[in-house]
């Protein structure tokens, strides 16, 4: 293996936005030796992107604020399909990781006492989210990056990993490329954590970066790893609609945290029509009433504005549909009308939400302290994931670890606004600790090189190929796919259509050809994430087959209501020794009788 | 529906030269966006970094006709369109291909610099009592999405190339983020002084024209650090107070 250059760590992390780089921290920390390897510079992983907030209950705004009630909140908005034990834990340790970030350096907003500001948010009960303005997630990557440099670990920028290599059934390291130069690199390592982000690239519409092609899912998946809950993909309500070049670009949930509401071309505030019964005796009665909540009368309920991103998309969908959208396909999102309320509202309005008055400024010019947002549903988060133990964050590969938007179970059928920062922080701290166990309790494993060359050849293969198939018609092609058939709202038709259209793109996936050579060459690089991207929307799609009932995310027009049967269950979803996809139904965790009085505590 | 020719730079550090590509444009197009379609039709191999489109992370700095700018942000009907738009990679650092530069230097300076060191926790749970006043002057600092065009434009890098004895108006923002922090104790002045190079900045604000944050980079940055730096090594009250303290200070 000389030809390529060797690196040994105890424990090394696939990315490097916040679950990754608290991973690498905490492993650190433990005496670990830590390679962090990055798809992009460091810094710019799509952390980066995060917007409103990062939940947890310090009850700093509101003092009937608790881990139980969070906890709570979070198992009603999954639909109760969640992993118990990681919506326990996240409930819990989220104050401690919000805090220990301040003690980093992180500078959020504050309250008048000086201590932590919290905000509304969708499906939480009471002010959770701790933020800076609109650019939480910058402040939290920059904060984590900062500190990580400082501790001692090996930072592999620009580097991709195309394969897991296994020693046995344990995970033993692996394969990667740099962009820079397109060097192979190889990694032993007593243990791997996987924290790659999502999958939102296999969709036209998303609010995701070129990165989120789902290599971690894919990776795992290929190294023996079980996924679960991949039908479960959530489309924010609130994606940029207009002009074209900005589709699908996030408008942060904090807009309705401040009191933004949706109207549709008929002025009318349509999400007061159809409120779900698992949230009636949440939702405001009136626009007075959510408005009074906005402002922060203890008394009042949530405006419908704030329900579930899985309910709020669908009802956009529905007004559109039904011929009342705005001119090009989307809902009116407006935060203007509260120069009603307030006398400083344009002030207020860019002091709150300064990201989003200079990005609607600069790329639609619209003025949003004057005049509504037109908005749409995006792909944005993908709760299933890698099939891992709560407290370890260990899926069922020996030494492979995974956290983030990569690992599946906190969420359940739906994630709340929020709690993706925490799940980086909490997971992320868990998963980094746990890996440095392994690798201190595990010794080294051998490298098979027969694995090294057949990842070097796979990765080398647009080159020797030499059809007229393009990396970009295929990725395209996909996408489209993906958008119109595994959406938003989903038919037995339209999936096994997909599926075999999966298929034959797979196909022309194996023939892509890519010109020029491996220095920098996102042709190359495209053609290689398509593999990842195919795995993952094969996944998405099986799964969505599978779930025959409606449910958060997934919505089925065939099955247009939630099956209690089905409620019991998560789809699990591995690869059999001929290389097919294969499902199972795995009986949800039955929960502990302490958390199911706070469930029925919380109403 | 136009079509528009954009001059882009092929190569790498040894060879290149600019090509002309044509390509249909559509409503609200950003620079990226035709980067992006000419090298889905026409130059698959086209290099170019960039991550979230939004303006939020930095990655896609170039100069656009002449101008350091992030290409995801810059709109085609602020440019004359019609004329050849010019799109070429940053001037500061190495070119790697086409319009990727290799800004690894960056992320050396900041390794070198002092991390953030808080004092005492105010309160026994280890947290601290801070004001939004407190934090407000900071928060413009902490907006630096580190996209480097500061570093691009700043002559003291880009035209006298004194890398490794200036750290750049990016890392001035962050030591000045340092400095300021309401609970930071660490002091990194005299490193400033010494290493840093903070008296290059001969204050021209080429950093703060280009900066997409806004940071108002010379004036709430560098000339406040500039101060510190002066007022410590330099006020002759100062230093006589500094030699009278160590002699009575016991060894």
């Amino acid at each position: 293996m000389a030809e390529f250059e060797r690196h040994e760590h105890d424990v090394l992390v696939v990315g490097a936005g916040g679950a990754g780089l608290r991973a690498a921290i905490e492993a650190a920390a433990a005496g670990a030796s830590v390679g962090l390897v990055c798809k992009s510079l460091l810094g710019k992983a799509h952390t980066v992107m995060a917007e409103g907030g990062v939940a947890a209950a310090l009850s700093n705004v509101d003092e009937r604020d608790s881990w139980e009630v969070h906890f709570a909140d979070t198992m009603r908005g999954g639909q109760y399909l969640n992993d118990w034990r990681m919506a326990e834990l996240h409930a819990q340790e989220s104050p401690d990781r919000v805090r220990e970030l301040e003690a980093w350096g992180a500078l959020m907003d504050r309250t008048p006492d000086g201590r932590i500001l919290q905000r509304n948010f969708g499906g939480h009960a009471y002010p959770r989210l701790a933020h800076v303005g609109d650019r939480t997630g910058l402040e939290m990557i920059r904060t984590l990056q900062d500190h990580g440099i400082h501790q001692g670990m090996d930072v592999f920028m620009e580097c991709t990993v195309t394969r897991l290599l296994l020693d046995g059934d344990r995970v033993a390291g692996a394969f990667a490329y740099d962009r820079e130069r397109g060097r192979f690199q190889v990694f032993g390592a007593k243990a791997v954590v996987l924290a790659t982000g999502g999958i939102g690239k296999a969709y036209q519409i998303t609010s995701n970066s070129w990165e989120y092609t789902g290599d971690g899912h894919a990776l795992a998946y290929h190294a023996g790893a079980e996924l679960m809950d991949m039908e479960f993909i959530q489309f924010h309500p609130t994606g940029m609609v207009w002009p074209p070049s900005v589709r699908g670009i996030l408008v942060t949930e904090g807009v309705r945290g401040e009191g933004g509401v949706l109207r549709n071309s008929e002025g009318r505030r349509f999400m007061f029509d159809d409120i779900p019964d698992l949230y009636k005796d949440q939702t405001a009665d009136s626009p007075e009433e959510g408005w009074r909540y906005v402002i922060g009368d203890r008394d009042a309920r949530r405006p419908p504005e704030l329900l579930t991103r899985d309910h709020v998309a669908r009802c956009i969908v529905r007004e559109v549909k039904e011929g009342r959208g705005s001119p090009h396909g989307g809902a009116f999102l407006d935060i203007a009308w509260i120069a009603e309320k307030m006398s400083d509202a344009p002030a207020h309005i860019r002091r709150k939400l300064p990201g989003m008055y200079h990005q609607f400024k600069a790329l639609a010019d619209i003025d949003i302290t004057k005049e509504p947002m037109e908005v749409g549903p995006t792909t944005h988060y993908v709760m299933g994931g890698v099939r891992v133990d709560a407290d370890t964050q260990m899926s069922n590969v020996p030494g492979l670890f995974a956290a983030g938007e990569c690992a599946a179970g906190l969420h359940g059928a739906n994630r709340l606004g929020g709690n993706s920062l925490s799940d980086l922080l909490v997971f992320g701290k868990r998963a980094g600790e746990y890996a440095a166990r392994f690798a201190s309790e595990n010794a080294a494993p051998p490298l098979d090189p027969e694995q090294v060359a057949a990842a070097e050849r796979h990765s080398l293969a647009p080159f020797a190929n030499d059809g007229v198939e393009g990396p970009y018609q295929v990725q395209e092609d996909l996408q489209k796919l993906m958008q119109n058939q595994v959406g938003i709202v989903r038919t037995e038709d339209d999936l096994a259509s997909a599926l075999e259209d999966i298929e034959a793109l797979k196909e022309r996936a194996a023939n892509v050809a890519v010109t020029g050579n491996r220095e920098y060459n996102p042709g190359w690089h495209t053609a290689l994430d398509l593999d990842c991207l195919l795995t993952v929307s094969e996944a998405a799609t099986r799964a969505a087959i599978g779930r025959r009932e409606s449910r958060g995310a997934h919505s089925r027009v065939d099955y247009p209501a939630k099956d209690p049967d089905w409620g019991r269950y998560n789809l699990v979803l591995w690869k059999d020794a001929d290389g097919n996809m294969k499902s199972r139904r795995e009986p949800v965790r039955k929960l502990p009788g302490r958390l199911t009085r706070i469930i029925e505590e919380q109403g | 529906m136009a079509e528009s020719t954009f001059r882009v730079w092929r190569g790498d550090g040894e060879t290149g030269g600019f090509q002309d590509y044509t390509i249909e444009t559509t409503t609200g197009m950003v620079v990226l966006d035709a980067v992006h379609r000419i090298q889905a039709e026409q130059a698959n191999d086209l290099a170019v970094r960039w991550n979230c489109k939004a303006g939020r992370c930095g990655s896609c700095s170039a100069e656009v006709n002449g101008m350091p700018k992030l290409m995801c942000m810059t709109r085609l009907s602020d440019l004359p369109m019609d004329e050849p738009v010019t799109i070429e990679p940053m001037k500061a650092f190495p070119l790697v291909r086409d319009l990727v530069t290799d800004v690894s230097w960056n992320y050396r300076v900041k390794e070198n610099i002092a991390a953030f060191q808080p004092r005492e926790p105010d309160h026994e749970d280890g947290t601290w009592e801070i004001f939004q006043e407190d934090v407000d002057r900071v928060m413009e600092f902490r907006k630096c999405i580190e996209c480097f065009l500061c570093q691009d434009v700043c002559h003291v890098l880009r035209d006298h190339h004194l890398h490794e004895e200036f750290i750049g108006p990016r890392f001035m923002v962050h030591v000045a983020a340092l400095e300021m922090h309401p609970l930071d104790t660490g002091d990194r002045l005299e490193t400033l002084r010494k290493d840093q190079g903070v008296g290059y900045c001969n204050i021209t604000k080429c950093c703060t024209k280009v900066c997409p944050e806004s940071i108002t980079i010379t004036d709430n940055a560098i000339i406040p650090l500039k101060e510190r730096v002066v007022d410590r090594a330099y006020d002759p009250l100062a230093k006589l107070l500094r030699v009278v303290r160590r002699k009575g200070t016991p060894a």
